[in-house]
């Protein structure tokens, strides 16, 4: 390992348990790395948007290709910053609801096809007893309705009606927990690649 | 000798304590879990669940040379997860001889799909740029950007990460939109992601589409498979682990897999502990009340 190598992994040893340090409490050290990074990242990409959108995108069309058109965004763009002022702040609306219209105009015609429509004729399969895919559509179908019947709040939630919701709220619980079973599962996976930096350059540098 | 009564409050002792147990404590334990089997690692066995065959069947049953495009939408935060997903599927096309061409729509993910790249360019040095495999770069845009592939793909990316037009690339010659490409791998780290290839290119284009994602968001993404928008799904740091078992190619993922398996253990038993201290307390003070 250079010299390079060893002063800048121990510099991001240092940051990374700087980091860690937090679990024990607050302090200096936490502080520092945590301005780092908010600072390095807002430079760098602001660096990279500079490069990758400002110069393609406004600089090289309308300086070089005399694409004056490209002005019209520019200016829209502009306009955002006006946030930073009290009284030019109501002009930033004007960009956000050109943006907010593209938005919408790219995503709502597609919106219903995809997160609705497939995935219901999903929900509608064959079910049945005889197989495990029957069954695994039967549990599916079973699961959805009971839910939508919890959320259905125009009839009280008692009797059989009840049973039906309490279902529901079982099938929803199943859903949260697999969600919290997978955001442990990826947060744990940060925290192996961390060690595994560690071990990787403690090993190389004493040699063990 | 401790009489019944005793025994009582040492119990209601102990279970308040466990109960209020200092979470630095459980910070102890996870640390442990971690780095006693990265340092000794077992190598647990671990299966290969349905999505990731199905996302590794999908690449495997394509025709030779087929243009796949890889889109690496995702940065330094989610790398732990996805760079291992990201460097495998590079390999699998690699290793079939199709052809890759690579693109992000995460500012800072450009440096990290060139270093996979390199990586995985070691093993297949014959490989040339330009022919077998291209980095069209990043571009701003989001979902804007994947619509207008669907017009024209040279139109949205003129020039590639290196700077060369992209309509002289011999890799490019005949890919115009996107049924040119065989099919769309995307690694995705957040927004834009798989949710927006499957909301604007999916629906829209009819494309084979698969996806590699972080733990975190995979419960969105399930139903995906089974209606069809997905071809296959590799979910976090396990389903690049399975990948990379059908690959028989060990790599991170599969290397933290015995650190994985622990930590979920201690885990498990920490709220399997917190709920026994809640409920035999619970039970306690009710028979304190009576």
């Amino acid at each position: 390992m250079g010299t390079g190598e060893i002063l800048w992994n121990g510099l991001a040893l240092f940051l990374t348990l700087s980091i860690f340090s937090i679990l024990y409490k607050d302090n200096p050290f936490y502080k520092i790395a945590e301005h780092l990074v908010v600072g390095v990242s807002a430079g760098y990409f602001a660096i990279i948007l500079y490069y990758n959108s400002f110069i393609p995108k406004v600089w090289v069309p309308v300086v070089h290709e005399s694409k004056f058109l490209y002005i019209l965004p520019t200016i829209l763009g502009v306009l955002m910053w006006t946030r930073f002022s009290r009284k030019w702040s109501w002009v930033s609306r004007y960009p956000i609801a050109a943006y907010m219209g593209i938005g919408m105009g790219v995503a709502i015609p597609v919106t219903m096809q995809a997160y609705i429509l497939v995935p219901l004729y999903a929900t509608m399969q064959p079910i049945g007893f005889t197989s495990m895919a029957l069954f695994n559509n039967l549990l599916v179908a079973a699961g959805v309705l009971c839910a939508l019947v919890y959320f259905f709040f125009s009839k009280e939630h008692t009797g059989a009606f009840g049973g039906v919701a309490k279902v529901g709220i079982w099938t929803l619980m199943v859903g949260f927990g697999a969600g919290f079973g997978l955001t442990v599962m990826g947060r744990v996976s940060l925290l192996i690649e961390r060690f595994t930096f560690m071990r990787d350059y403690l090993q190389k540098l004493f040699g063990f | 000798m401790v009489d019944s009564g005793q025994w009582t409050v040492i119990m209601k002792k102990i279970l308040e304590k466990l109960e209020n147990m200092d979470r630095r404590i459980i910070f102890i334990f996870i640390a442990l879990s971690i780095a006693i089997p990265l340092l000794f690692p077992v190598n647990l066995n671990f299966s290969v669940t349905q999505p990731v065959q199905s996302f590794y069947d999908a690449i495997e049953n394509l025709p030779p040379g087929s243009k796949v495009l890889v889109s690496c939408d995702y940065d330094p935060s989610s790398m732990p997860e996805l760079y291992p997903m990201n460097i495998a599927v590079f390999y699998q096309l690699f290793k079939r001889g199709d052809k890759i061409i690579t693109m992000q729509l995460w500012a800072t993910g450009t440096l990290l799909v060139e270093r996979a790249m390199n990586e995985v360019l070691k093993e297949f040095p014959d490989k040339k740029y330009g022919v077998d495999y291209v980095n069209l770069g990043f571009k701003e845009g989001r979902e804007v950007v994947m619509v207008s592939m669907g017009t024209s793909i040279p139109r949205t990316f003129p020039t590639d990460y290196r700077g060369n037009k992209v309509e002289t690339l011999p890799i490019m010659q005949g890919v115009n939109t996107f049924d040119d490409l065989t099919l769309l791998m995307n690694i995705s780290g957040g927004l834009p992601g798989t949710k927006e290839w499957v909301l604007q290119v999916q629906s829209r284009f009819h494309v084979k589409l698969g996806s590699g994602c972080t733990a975190v968001s995979a419960p969105e993404f399930y139903p995906y498979i089974q209606s069809g928008q997905l071809v296959g799904l590799l979910g976090g740091m396990k389903g690049a682990a399975e990948y990379e078992k059908l690959l028989k190619r060990p790599g991170s993922a599969a290397r933290g897999m015995d650190a994985q398996s622990v930590s979920h253990i201690v885990v498990f038993l920490f709220i399997f502990i917190g709920n026994v201290a809640f409920f035999a307390l619970k039970k306690s003070k009710k028979r304190l009340k009576v």
